[in-house]
């Protein structure tokens, strides 16, 4: 008795440090600061867990986003008070967008000190309360290893999302009682995984008599792990029924199955677009009607039945009204969904089929990623089109930051399965990739990661290439570099009369040159010809790498579903862009 | 019980489909929400409605339960049947959120609230006051030569009807409570 008292009293910082190792935790990103000094003290103390120290909280909370999402398990960040807090406000509400679990712990000024206007105080749990899940300021010591177990059950139960600990330094010196994970009380939040029979059921009898349906599918997917993507393949198989994918589903179905039609939305294919609006049954798993998707809504899809499966109540009905939603977790409403489907005999409308399929590849004949090519200038296409091909079959991992470059990844690459891309979806982050990929790396140390960039996203987080070196991580900074905001240019085109406001750098940076100033290889390619070797070069290097990629200037990204416009409404590669966005398209982002 | 009310991924007996949901008809419902007890919860409700761009009419909240640490907040908002439905799921997923009853449709309900009125006046006026204070069954919790306190008790348009009405006899100030909301016979479902 006297034994286990002693062993369950220690300081905060100590219970902060076993918490996170009986969660089993193996890393931890983050920066030290006056306000977490304890906790810095504790981790230098052990060996279990490793911490990867970054340049900048924003970093941090990425590089936990990228581990989250290429191995399946929460990413953890620590951070100091105040600055430390509010810098890393950004990642944490790019893991709330995107359903991301990030457990966050930061230290704050001491108790008697809160509300004092103290030095590198914030009201962090105030500032991070719209962009968690839930916070916790813990100011009893006795309370602190149960509110960080609560923090992990609730980060990735139901629709995983970002939590944040708030941890006061006086609470991290005193002495109190830990809690282990298994005494901690999480009863009371306990989403619904399973799906209702009786609505799978109908489910099941409107995919035997549609002719047009269609699988949409989104990120849940892979929340829901790999065995539910492992189901996506199974069913869409077996009954022969097309799939599309948001951005952040790519990979649960892969790219080279049968039924893959291709990412749907603003910049996705024509064949799938077209397939969302002519659909008579729409089956949403696990995505969420995001305006990217639906492009206008009132004309999103209008003759079809609309199924949608979510863990989240509040993401059914929220923009598409849906005619019959399931909630539950997608793993088990696919389980259930497969078995009564067999049970039934396995049917599916042939003919309908047969028909629905011969129209879908009338318009994949459409070719909508066709693209003019150059024999002077590196296409961005192009590019994207070469390391696809000399990366097939490597365990490629890819992050992305966001813009141009983002969208023709998501077009010319393709992912066999999933948690191999990582991007920033719902918030469109720039600066999101590159320490995205260190996470990523630090989960992978032997895959080969690729972090597709623009010029103008990459320098935003570029202090992160110092810990890429530091902590050894051959990741490869993939730089489109077309010397402008791609995606800002081509929708002044489309939108403000070709008037290019503040959209292109004046004195960017010599990349080969900083590859060379943090130590690590810089490769630069200005030529279709030289191209294949240059990214070969990279490839072969064993550390990290910046590669500057010349690409055409004024190159759109298309296909594209201009603002206010319906699916069937796309503008192709052969049209004209100009004034292409008009009407209600024009408030809309 | 789920916190919607609902069997949970049942189609049947969703919520969503108790009314017309394409109507543009702005409706008011009464919704009680009970929530942990914790720091920041009102906030986290309060910041759902105001982040999102949704009415608050009127808020009570206060612990209603010591021993399970739980509070009552009774929210009364206003929005198309769509909206209705949103603000409740997007409640039911705050994590320190237990319940979520939409008292408007979950059968019949008694809504009371308490105001304080000052009606300061003279004469005839004065004698006027205290008369439709008495039909209206207000007390007087306070009194001077000048100035009556009224505490009166009632449905929010019974309030409204009695502070209308004092308007024209020197009504200067007028406090009020905000809604609480119980379902009417037995217990909640």
């Amino acid at each position: 008795m006297s034994q286990q008292k002693t062993t369950s009293q220690m300081t905060g910082a100590k219970m902060v440090v076993q918490a996170l190792k009986d969660q089993g935790v193996e890393v931890v990103f983050g920066y030290p600061g006056g306000a977490v000094l304890p906790i810095y003290d504790e981790l230098f103390q052990q060996n279990e867990i490793r911490h990867v120290l970054v340049r900048h909280e924003q970093g941090a909370t990425h590089m936990a986003e990228g581990y989250a999402r290429s191995t399946g398990k929460p990413g953890v960040v620590l951070v100091t008070s105040g600055p430390g807090a509010t810098n890393a406000v950004t990642g944490i509400t790019d893991a709330l967008m995107d359903s991301i679990p990030m457990i966050v712990l930061s230290g704050q000024v001491p108790t008697f000190l809160i509300g004092t206007d103290g030095f590198q105080e914030a009201d962090t749990v105030g500032i991070t309360r719209p962009c968690t899940k839930n916070n916790w300021l813990v100011k009893d010591p006795d309370r602190l290893a149960e509110t960080i177990h609560q923090a992990f059950h609730v980060a990735t139960s139901g629709r995983p999302g970002p939590v944040l600990v708030d941890i006061p330094k006086d609470v991290q010196f005193a002495e109190g009682t830990y809690t282990p994970p298994q005494k901690a009380k999480v009863d009371h939040y306990q989403p619904r995984v399973k799906g209702d029979i009786d609505a799978i059921t109908a489910l099941v009898e409107m995919l035997e008599q549609a002719e047009r349906p269609i699988f949409y599918t989104g990120g849940g997917v892979i929340n829901s792990g790999p065995a539910a993507c492992q189901l996506l393949v199974e069913l869409a198989d077996a009954t022969g029924i097309p799939v599309t994918s948001t951005l952040m589903g790519l990979g649960a179905y892969p790219a080279s199955g049968k039924q893959w039609i291709g990412m749907l939305g603003m910049h996705g294919l024509y064949e799938a677009n077209m397939a969302m609006h002519d659909c008579d049954l729409m089956v949403n798993i696990g995505a969420r009607f995001d305006d990217r998707i639906t492009g206008r809504v009132n004309a999103f899809s209008p003759n079809s039945r609309k199924v949608h499966i979510d863990i989240d109540p509040s993401s059914i009905n929220k923009v598409i009204r849906v005619d019959l939603p399931i909630l539950g977790d997608v793993g088990h409403v696919l389980e259930d969904l497969l078995r009564i489907w067999k049970s039934r005999g396995r049917k599916t409308n042939r003919e309908g089929l047969a028909q629905w399929w011969k129209q879908i590849d009338a318009w994949k004949a459409v070719n909508c990623l066709a693209y003019k090519g150059s024999e002077s200038i590196i296409k961005p296409q192009l590019a994207l089109q070469r390391l696809e091909a000399l990366t097939k079959g490597r365990d490629r991992y890819i992050t992305t930051e966001v813009g141009q470059h983002q969208m023709w990844a998501a077009q010319y690459l393709n992912f066999d399965g999933p948690n191999r891309w990582m991007t920033s979806g719902g918030l469109g982050t720039m600066g999101y990739g590159l320490p995205a990929s260190i996470g990523v790396q630090i989960a992978h140390p032997d895959a080969l990661v690729i972090n597709v960039a623009g010029e103008a996203s990459w320098l935003m987080n570029m202090q992160e290439m110092g810990t890429a070196v530091q902590f050894r991580t051959p990741v490869k900074q993939f730089i489109l570099n077309n010397e402008r905001l791609g995606m800002v240019r081509q929708w002044q085109q489309l939108l403000h009369g070709e008037r290019y406001s503040h959209s292109w750098s004046e004195s960017l940076p010599d990349f080969v040159k900083l590859a060379e100033a943090f130590g690590c290889k810089g490769i630069r390619a200005e030529h279709p010809d030289e191209l294949d070797d240059a990214i070969m070069a990279m490839l072969d290097y064993d550390g990290p790498v910046i590669f500057d990629c010349l690409v055409e200037r004024h190159e759109n990204c298309l296909p594209m579903i201009p603002s206010g416009n319906a699916h069937n409404d796309m503008l192709l590669p052969s049209d004209d862009v100009r004034g292409a966005i008009t009407g209600i398209g024009l408030t809309l982002v | 019980m789920s916190p919607l009310h609902i069997q949970q991924g049942s189609s049947k007996h969703s919520a969503y489909d108790l009314r017309d949901p394409h109507s543009d008809i702005i409706e008011s419902h009464t919704l009680a929400v009970i929530v942990a007890n914790e720091p920041g919860v009102l906030a986290r409700v309060i910041g759902l409605f105001s982040g999102r761009g949704y009415n608050i009419e009127s808020l009570t909240v206060a612990e209603t339960d010591h021993k399970g640490h739980l509070s009552r907040i009774t929210i009364v908002t206003k929005g198309t049947p769509a909206v209705i439905e949103q603000i409740k799921a997007q409640l039911g997923r705050i994590v320190p959120v237990h319940e979520v009853h939409d008292l408007t449709v979950e059968g019949a309900s008694v809504e009371r609230e308490l105001a304080l009125l000052k009606v300061e006046g003279k004469g005839d006026a004065r004698i006027e006051a205290l008369r439709l204070a008495e039909i209206f069954r207000a007390n007087v919790v306070d009194s001077t030569l000048g100035s009556f306190v009224f505490e009166i008790t009632g449905a929010p348009s019974k309030i409204d009807a009695f502070a209308d009405l004092m308007r024209p006899l020197g009504l200067t100030e007028l406090a009020r409570t905000g809604v609480a909301a119980l379902p009417r016979g037995g217990a909640m479902g």
